[in-house]
């Protein structure tokens, strides 16, 4: 069985220097095959410069991060929507 | 320089305990720790003297004692970070962390419904967390642990399980072994399949929360096979390790 990814919980470090909420909790919506689910579980694959996140379902990639020195760059071109919660009040 | 969400900080080796011959418990004193979820992780970063930095996550193993958090690291042989912190870190020495991060893989005492935990080797750490807050709580919540490892050597917490399971205080551990048994075992060793599993968890009926953590393909097979006997993929959580760059 291909074993070169893991998940989106790894995404949870890099995520939270920019986002003051936890993103791995979200819920994204793939633009591709449109299936939706928590960013925690797409699947990962760290061995590309930076992380590239692919939907479970269709394996498109849904979200790419790479932390270069002085920034980051997201690419969210993969994903219709995020859903995130946030607490009352 | 603007605010980060979670910035880099520095801990200190407070106590190092051996878990099995390759796998060690770090204990860190984190100055200002606020406290973290079961299941939550941390990411450690080391930094040679020539600016060449890397970093690995790491699952917390415990609730936090004040300042102090455990996380318990797998040697993976050749790894750029894994065999610092079980070899070189000593007492009193530096790392940095960031974290606690992770806000998915996690269970929370308030939650009283029934837990299936199911864990390939070191995939137990995350699960410890949660069977040690668990305790911790006082929480009479139904759990239910499947532990599987190559051989009984590769046994995590294995004395804290067997007393925590001696309690018969609601959590039922059922081993399994991949490679080699202890001596008078029922069965061969052999991957963890349904037939295995189905005994041993918890009915789909009861709509267990289920979190299965471990190498990804044993994640796969896993979540595969609750989802077989009726579990609704919405309730199964996982955490898989991937690639181990140790």
């Amino acid at each position: 069985m291909d074993d070169s990814y893991c998940d989106g919980n790894a995404l949870a470090g890099p995520l939270a220097e920019v986002f003051a909420v936890d993103m791995t909790a979200a819920t994204g919506r793939c633009a591709s095959c449109g299936q939706a689910g928590p960013v925690a579980a797409l699947r990962v694959y760290d061995r590309a410069p930076g992380l590239v996140a692919r939907c479970p379902s269709c394996l498109e990639v849904v979200l790419r991060v790479v932390r270069a020195p002085g920034g980051m760059w997201l690419d969210l071109t993969g994903a219709a929507s995020l859903l995130i919660a946030l607490p009352a009040g | 320089m603007a605010p980060r969400a979670l910035a880099w900080r520095t801990a200190i080796l407070a106590a190092h305990r051996d878990e099995t011959p390759t796998a060690a418990t770090l204990v860190l004193r984190v100055p200002g720790w606020s406290g973290h979820l079961a299941g939550q992780h941390v990411d450690v970063r080391l930094t040679a003297e020539d600016g060449y930095s890397t970093q690995r996550s790491y699952s917390l193993a415990a609730p936090a004692d004040g300042e102090l958090i455990e996380l318990t690291v797998q040697q993976v042989a050749g790894g750029e970070v894994s065999p610092y912190l079980t070899e070189v870190l000593a007492p009193g020495d530096p790392v940095e962390i960031r974290g606690p991060v992770g806000g998915w893989f996690t269970w929370q005492p308030a939650d009283t419904g029934a837990v299936q935990l199911v864990a390939g080797g070191s995939g137990i750490v995350p699960l410890m967390a949660m069977i040690r807050a668990r305790q911790l709580a006082g929480s009479t919540a139904p759990f239910r642990l499947i532990y599987s490892v190559r051989s009984p050597g590769q046994l995590y917490y294995s004395a804290e399980l067997g007393s925590l399971a001696a309690r018969h205080d609601g959590l039922d551990i059922s081993f399994a072994y991949t490679r080699a048994v202890p001596d008078g075992w029922p069965v061969p060793p052999h991957r963890l399949d349904a037939a295995t599993i189905s005994p041993a968890v918890w009915p789909a009926e009861l709509a267990p929360a289920c979190f299965a953590c471990g190498p990804t393909a044993f994640v796969e097979t896993v979540a595969d096979i609750l989802v077989s006997l009726g579990h609704h993929p919405g309730r199964v959580k996982t955490e898989r390790f991937g690639p181990t760059g140790g």
